[in-house]
């Protein structure tokens, strides 16, 4: 299996807090992997360095083999192969759902218009919103919303995604729909890193699981272990609450 | 107490209704007669008492057919609408009682005791407005002191002008582009060439000589055009990461903004020259051009600035997750939003311009205010300064609303949120 990310000894602070504490991580072609944890316990700051919207000011994050600082002068190059979905969504309001999709290729990739848009209407039904191709973000319910930003993100045919959280902000009726999108791409062999709380979804399609506390990675262990007998008191605690 | 205030009440509305609208009617009568026939019929009273007399007759009238639910239609229109407590009848008195009173003279002073025919002074006879001046010095009002042999010149200009902009609604989309750039970055120069002249066998009129409103076009249009791109970049600038570039910005904007306009212009006429080697020379108009544009985008870049700050951070983030570096972020994702959220900021900062042009009187160059300012002291025409002004103050109105509608309209059409 070839590592496609992998961090080491990474920590980071905001001013003085530490959101992130020596963590080590390695994540293969292929894999799926759930972070779960408190909220404040670093997840979303985890995945966020791993495209460097946030920096991190100690360690080492190597992404599809180039290493991540501030002298990384091609870092476009790099988020172009990571797509991120987001907990709000963050589609553009000013731009209907294909154009949303197809933005990024036209003009990052260079891809030709027409091309791009097949491309988007491809992933559009993959996600199952073909149809909505012509609306604006602000006409669509919020699980179409974060369908499109998933279809949006596949445009740039990522090598690797990640997702904040791309439930938390839905109605309970419109988790499902994301989560089948999300199920389906996993089984497409997307590389995935999961933060989320619907544990229903990580025993479906995860590969490994993570558990973090206060900055720190406390356990890492295979799906089934992890639920099953997971070896921290801090995780048993942390499951006997969600579960 | 009870007999006192006496309550309108449905049981007695043809009485209350009768006796409501007959003192309503004295008092519009009252106003009317005194407007129109110079007749007080109050004038027993004291002259105070006599000068309110009408309004105190209407509130008591319209305190009286205040009936809620009386059945009648008109009547719960009027009650609604203008007689819903005893303040707003007495604000709806005021008001109509106030356009009763001066609407008339103002139309008697603007059309029926008004001038039209003639060409000198001596032929204003009424005690109305003097248009005659208007109408003799019209064409100065346009072109100013542009030779009257050469004013086709300015007009195949701004003809050529409206033709581009009308064509450019009715070519085809994908011909938009290319016909915007020429309207931004060609077409300027040809106007320019083909009113300085000079060339191509077109004779020079030097920019002293241009005038009026078609000057007033010419600065507005540039400075408009050129303040917003600067505007933009210092916005962008002042929110940049790099200290020099945001530094720079802050002191140029805040340079600009403090000081007045006027006086930026006097600089630009007798400060900026010394600063220029021996023999280099800039035109005045061009001067007065930059002088005006920096000063604007000054305020430009405070306005963007506002919509750059009211976008959500999750835009930016968006836009980098997708593998967009700086400039494609802001040109593709965060001005297109940023900009349509202070287009009625971009609006106003527009209108104050064309509005400040006028000052350019400083430096010597006369648009339509200077030179009614100018026509006002013809020894010929001395007195006809309200006019004139009156003339200006409506093209400059016309001007400003109308950039007001198309900015109204540009808000609907870009709206997304339907």
């Amino acid at each position: 299996m070839n590592k496609i990310i992998e961090l080491k000894n990474v920590n980071k602070w905001f001013d003085k807090f530490q959101a992130l504490k020596e963590v080590n991580l390695e994540v293969n072609q292929q894999e799926k992997i759930v972070i779960c944890g408190p909220s404040g316990s670093g997840k979303s700051t985890l995945i966020r360095c791993i495209n460097r919207l946030e920096e991190h000011q100690e360690g080492e994050i190597i992404v599809d083999g180039k290493e991540i600082s501030e002298n990384t002068k091609d870092i476009e190059k790099i988020r172009a192969e990571v797509g991120m979905v987001f907990q709000q969504f963050n589609l553009f309001p000013h731009l209907s759902i294909l154009d949303n999709c197809t933005l990024a290729p036209i003009w990052v990739k260079k891809m030709p218009k027409k091309q791009a848009e097949e491309l988007a209407m491809n992933n559009l039904k993959r996600v199952q919103i073909a149809d909505q191709a012509k609306k604006f973000p602000g006409q669509l319910s919020g699980g179409q919303q974060q369908r499109s930003a998933l279809a949006r993100a596949l445009c740039m045919e990522p090598k690797i995604m990640l997702f904040d959280e791309p439930t938390s902000a839905l109605d309970p009726e419109m988790i499902k729909e994301v989560l089948d999108s999300m199920v389906d791409l996993a089984k497409a062999g997307m590389t995935m890193i999961v933060v989320t709380h619907e544990m229903g979804f990580a025993k479906e399609v995860a590969d490994n699981m993570i558990f973090m506390d206060e900055g720190r990675i406390v356990e890492k262990a295979k799906t089934k272990d992890f639920f099953d007998n997971p070896k921290s008191d801090r995780t048993k605690l942390f499951l006997s609450q969600i579960l | 107490m009870k007999n006192i205030f006496i309550r309108p009440n449905k049981e007695n509305l043809t009485s209350f209704v009768t006796i409501g609208s007959f003192l309503v009617f004295i008092s519009f009568i009252d106003v009317l007669a005194n407007t129109f026939l110079n007749l007080n019929f109050t004038s027993f009273l004291p002259s105070k008492l006599s000068y309110f007399a009408p309004l105190i007759l209407g509130t008591i009238g319209l305190y009286l057919i205040r009936i809620e639910f009386s059945g009648n239609k008109l009547l719960d229109r009027i009650n609604t609408n203008f007689n819903s407590s005893n303040l707003n009848a007495i604000l709806s008195l005021i008001v109509i009682f106030t356009l009763i009173k001066y609407i008339p003279p103002i139309l008697n002073w603007f059309f029926f005791d008004a001038n039209f025919a003639g060409n000198t002074k001596e032929d204003c006879t009424g005690s109305g407005a003097c248009w005659v001046f208007v109408k003799v010095w019209f064409n100065r009002f346009v072109y100013g002191m542009y030779p009257d042999s050469e004013q086709w010149r300015i007009n195949s200009a701004f003809i050529l002008l409206f033709a581009l902009v009308g064509a450019s609604f009715f070519v085809p989309a994908k011909l938009k582009k290319y016909f915007l750039i020429f309207l931004i970055f060609v077409y300027p120069i040809i106007g320019l060439k083909l009113i300085s002249g000079g060339e191509f066998g077109l004779k020079y009129v030097e920019t002293g000589a241009w005038g009026g409103l078609s000057l007033t076009f010419i600065v507005s249009a540039f400075a408009l055009i050129l303040c917003f791109p600067v505007g933009m970049f210092l916005a962008l600038g002042r929110r940049s990461s790099l200290p020099a570039i945001r530094y720079t910005s802050i002191g140029f904007i805040e340079l600009w903004r403090g000081v007045p306009l006027i006086t930026v212009l006097f600089m630009s006429a007798v400060m900026f020259p010394m600063f220029l080697p021996d023999g280099t020379y800039v035109d005045k108009l061009i001067r007065v051009l930059i002088a005006i544009t920096l000063f604007e985008a000054a305020y430009m870049a405070e306005v963007i600035r506002g919509g750059l700050q009211a976008l959500p951070k999750g835009q930016y983030e968006a836009a980098k997750s997708l593998g967009m570096g700086y400039w494609r972020m802001h040109f593709l994702i965060i001005l297109p939003q940023a900009l349509k959220l202070v287009i009625p900021g971009i609006a106003n900062t527009f209108l104050a311009l064309v509005k400040d042009t006028p000052l350019i009187f400083v430096v010597g160059l006369l648009e339509l205010a200077g030179m009614v300012n100018l026509a006002k002291t013809n020894p010929k025409w001395l007195g006809m300064a309200m006019e004139g002004y009156v003339f200006a103050g409506l093209v400059f109105w016309v001007i400003c609303y109308a950039m007001s509608r198309y900015s109204q309209n540009l808000e609907k059409k870009l709206s997304t949120e339907r």
